[in-house]
């Protein structure tokens, strides 16, 4: 480089190509309206491994269930078919019987809304690069604030009840803000201290598990009316309502009347399915919004893909992180919120039932697309609804389902995990690492 | 020479990965006690080679002769029993084994169950002083400079008999000097019957040292040269494919006002140690200061703690005479400071973002990307559109991966990213490595013309030539501190590279 003679520059601009992309490609095209997924979204090649892996799980499912057939139910084969179409009525409902399937549709929905919600708290964290294994905590302790909201709130300002415009969004703000300080705590901690979030929102798993404990089975929540540890029940204007629905007897339900939006007397109609489902649609616009759309989603992604370019670009990793978390549980903490309000309308203290962990699940079967997860949601629910209807048909056990899940979990995550954790890069064809020295 | 057997002959080697032809029908011959040079570009194909012939690779097509015979070379440990051996980039030793056990690493001599220490270090001595290989036997390898280091890797190979050995990049982190000792090492090795695979991309290192000159691009040998023949101009020209300027062409700087004043600046590394020691320095408008070192002499550091990416641990850093010493690195920036990083994966791009979302990496949150509480899709399309077009970025569209581009396209992005706001100090941190020459003197051109349009610029470069073609004054740094700061003209080679290693020289002033 150090030629001092010629200084002439005899570079024609067109005439060097040597410096194209690595791959051959055409050059750019002028035509091709630019602006489009400038902020990518969806890519469709990405939705075939979880396709694959739900179909593998279901296959090798049928044959656990094949194997496992009891025999007083006739042959194995029998049993196999007469199991699955069990699990599609249960969760489709009968398309013989056509007035079975509003009420097993709607029961897939319900089962499906807090997997909507938790899955995409779970999703956004990932998104950081931040592994919230504490949606399942955050989701308890929203629940708690929401319930607690519903039940309390008017006696603590000294009135006798709330209209619902003013009852309901204060509900559901509580559990939002409970799960949401319940993610802060660890997301605060990673920023600053580097404490792993992973361990952190376990250890949090616990203490709002065994807190619940405490203040339902012994504690100031406890409803001395009820004989089951639990609350006492939301007022009216804090419910989730029911969207088509049987008026029920207001001494089931402590006294409270609870209004669906449209009454019905016909138990065809008598449908679960709550408002809640509204809420956990409208986070998923939310989310996608701000991941695709906004300033601070740009950071979220960034900090979650290259931590260091972050900095370099002047983000703050530390508030970003603790935002997310903090995003994050808050949606889980609506989750909970929506199954306090829309369907139990009081707090057990047995509650969730794995809600939180099953929403990691979901996660990754949506690969943290904030869109994909509601088809994964409603391919969860629908296991989860359709289980009961499976065990009836074919007697085999419901633990089945627990395995068909737990299948799918592995086909999707085993790829998805190990990327995740140590962060391995797809797309880099070609480039291996080699052990370097001799050989020996 | 036509009736020797070569030690090693390559016919029509060919390696596909995907979408890239890697290696289409390479041949070649090693003589014995021949130094044959590879020359080519970042991804011209010389290390996919390599590992071919090292076993890392099985070869698509195209065979191997060794000594005559068509070999097959499964694993590196087969390519060494056959007596090729390989110094990578990266040595492979332990820090804290001595010299002798690092070399008998693997092949321990044994006596009565033990190894017998005694005949290792008499065979390594006795390696060492028959080709002037000096190497402190009983030193710990982590005490030694990297030059020492190499040959110690080099003696790992020949210990292990090896006749034939590659040498992949050896001088990318040696001194000048160090580099001239390679090479007298090398010609020794020669001499004595070793045939030697010297790869490299530094024109001058190929003419000083080598018998016979391969140039590979994109996967092909392109031609054979004769050193005795070949001139810098000439085998850049068959290197690119097109005549290249060699020459960075700049007028003379006019120097301004001081924008960067950095004063008694100390700062510790990851683990705490102190690796920045008291660094003053001061650029000034329209002048570009090449910071000359080895790498891992501070400078990393220094950077990191101008631009507020690692706190100083004493000092000041002032721009415009304003202290930026605590700011944060957004602030920093927005107060016209451009930063091309050394790492230009792990810290300029999200390799996974398109280019449009990297050409606002650090904007993003403005007018007009966005506006309200959103981002404006069609601000950043347009912003990439012109920044594409202006720095010449070769891509097949805007929303390509940045991933997925050469490396001299991946630097144009972030140079683009930086250079497209209104700057008062550039610094510029590694800002050509491992890049194509067409990118370099694209790059070394716009630096100029940021000088020129009165932004002072800092350049850190561990390439020598870059600094002593670039800057207007050159400081160099070693073990975290200055060493000196000398005028361009008073900057020689052979002046800097003795500062480079540490030697001081008050009485030799006279440049």
């Amino acid at each position: 480089m150090a030629d001092p003679h010629d200084a002439k520059d005899h570079r024609d601009p067109d005439q060097h190509p040597q410096d194209v992309v690595e791959q051959p490609a055409a050059p750019s095209d002028p035509t091709v309206p630019a602006t489009k997924g400038v902020l990518r979204s969806i890519r469709w090649g990405e939705l075939l491994v979880p396709i694959l892996a739900i179909f593998t799980a279901i296959l090798v499912g049928a044959v656990i269930v094949f194997l496992s057939a009891p025999a007083e139910k006739g042959s194995r084969l029998h049993v196999t078919w007469e199991a699955f179409k069990g699990l599609f009525i249960g969760a489709f409902g009968n398309w013989a019987e056509p007035s079975t399937i509003p009420n097993a549709l709607s029961g897939t929905l319900v089962e499906s809304t807090p997997y909507i919600l938790a899955g995409l708290a779970v999703a956004l964290g990932f998104k950081a690069g931040l592994f919230n294994i504490g949606a399942e905590g955050q989701l308890l302790i929203g629940a708690l604030t929401a319930v607690s909201i519903g039940v309390w709130l008017p006696g603590w300002i000294g009135v006798e009840s709330l209209p619902a415009i003013i009852h309901l969004p204060l509900a559901v703000l509580g559990g939002f803000v409970g799960g949401g300080l319940w993610g802060a705590i660890p997301g605060y901690l990673r920023a600053k201290t580097g404490a792993h979030e992973v361990i952190t929102t376990i250890m949090l798993n616990y203490i709002a598990l065994r807190l619940i404990d405490y203040m339902i089975v012994s504690g100031p929540m406890k409803d001395p009316a009820g004989s089951a540890p639990r609350t006492p029940f939301v007022q009216g204007p804090a419910i989730l309502p029911q969207f088509v629905g049987v008026v029920r007897d207001p001494s089931l339900t402590g006294g409270n009347t609870y209004q669906p939006l449209i009454a019905t007397t016909s138990s065809t109609w008598d449908l679960r399915v709550h408002a809640g489902l509204l809420i956990a649609l409208l986070a998923v616009v939310f989310v996608w919004w701000l991941l695709n759309r906004t300033p601070k989603g740009f950071e979220i992604k960034t900090v979650g893909a290259n931590p260091q370019a972050a900095r370099y670009a002047g983000m703050s990793i530390v508030s970003t992180t603790v935002l997310t978390m903090t995003l994050s549980g808050g949606l889980a903490g609506l989750a909970g919120a929506g199954q306090v309000l829309g369907l139990e309308h009081n707090m057990k203290s047995v509650f969730s039932g794995g809600l939180g962990f099953d929403s990691i699940a979901i996660a990754l079967l949506a690969k943290s697309n904030p869109i994909a997860i509601i088809p994964a949601a409603l391919f969860w629910g629908a296991l989860r609804q359709g289980a009961g209807a499976m065990q009836i048909r074919s007697g085999i056990s419901i633990n089945l389902i627990n395995i068909i899940q737990a299948l799918v979990i592995i086909f999707v995550a085993a790829d998805q995990i190990v990327r995740w954790i140590y962060r391995i890069r797809r797309e880099q064809g070609g480039q291996m690492v080699f052990t370097r020295g001799w050989g020996k | 020479m036509n009736n020797v057997i070569p030690a090693l002959e390559v016919r029509d080697i060919t390696k596909r990965f995907p979408g890239v032809l890697a290696n289409d029908h390479i041949s070649f011959t090693l003589l014995p006690g021949e130094i044959h040079a590879f020359l080519g570009e970042n991804g011209a194909g010389k290390s996919t080679l390599m590992n071919i012939l090292y076993g890392l690779y099985a070869p698509d097509e195209g065979q191997i002769f060794i000594n005559g015979e068509a070999v097959t070379i499964r694993n590196p440990s087969d390519a060494i029993a056959r007596g090729l051996g390989m110094v990578h980039q990266e040595y492979a030793l332990v820090d804290t084994l001595t010299v002798t056990e690092n070399i008998i690493l693997g092949t321990e001599l044994q006596k009565n169950l033990l190894i017998d220490r005694k005949r290792a270090h008499q065979e390594v001595e006795r390696l060492s002083q028959e080709y002037g290989l000096i190497v402190p036997p009983d030193s710990l390898v982590g005490d030694l400079p990297v030059g020492v280091q190499q040959r110690v890797e080099i003696l790992k190979a020949l210990y292990r008999r090896v006749n034939m050995l590659i040498l992949d990049e050896p001088t990318a982190v040696l001194t000048p000097q160090e580099a001239d000792d390679l090479f007298r090492v090398m010609r020794e090795l020669a001499d004595q019957g070793k045939s030697i695979i010297f790869i490299t991309h530094k024109l001058r290192e190929v003419l000083a040292v080598a018998d016979r000159i391969t140039v590979l691009r994109r996967g092909k040998v392109v031609g054979s040269a004769n050193p005795h023949e070949s001139t810098e101009r000439s085998l850049a020209a068959m290197m690119v494919g097109r005549e290249v300027v060699l020459q960075v062409e700049k007028g003379p700087a006019h120097p301004g006002e001081v924008v960067l004043e950095v004063e008694g600046l100390a700062a510790l590394d990851d683990r705490g140690v102190q690796v920045l020691n008291d660094v003053s320095l001061e650029v000034r408008a329209g002048e570009v200061l090449g910071i000359a070192g080895v790498q891992g002499n501070g400078q990393t550091e220094l950077v990191q703690a101008i631009t507020g990416l690692q706190p100083a641990s004493h000092g000041k850093v002032r721009l415009k005479g304003q202290d930026i010493t605590a700011l944060e690195p957004r602030q920093i920036t927005a107060k016209g400071v451009a930063y091309i990083p050394e790492d230009r994966k792990g810290t300029g791009l999200v390799l996974d973002y398109t280019i449009a979302e990297n050409m606002v990496l650090s904007t993003y949150y403005k007018p007009p990307f966005t506006q309200g509480l959103t981002l404006k899709e069609e601000a950043i399309s347009e912003h990439a559109d012109e920044l594409i077009e202006t720095f010449d970025v070769r891509t097949p569209s805007q929303l390509t991966a940045a991933g997925s581009l050469s490396g001299g396209n991946q630097q144009k992005i972030i140079v683009a990213r930086e250079f497209s706001r209104d700057n008062v100090l550039l610094i510029a941190s590694q800002p050509t490595r491992g890049i194509d020459v067409g990118s370099i003197e694209f790059i070394h051109k716009s630096i100029i013309a940021q000088r020129d349009a009165g932004v002072a610029v800092l350049l850190v470069s561990a390439e020598l030539d870059e600094v002593l073609s670039l800057a207007d004054r050159v400081a160099v740094m070693y073990h975290g501190s200055i060493v000196a700061t000398l005028p361009a003209a008073e900057a020689t080679r052979e002046r800097v590279g003795l500062l480079m290693a540490g030697v001081q020289q008050e009485e030799t002033t006279n440049g």
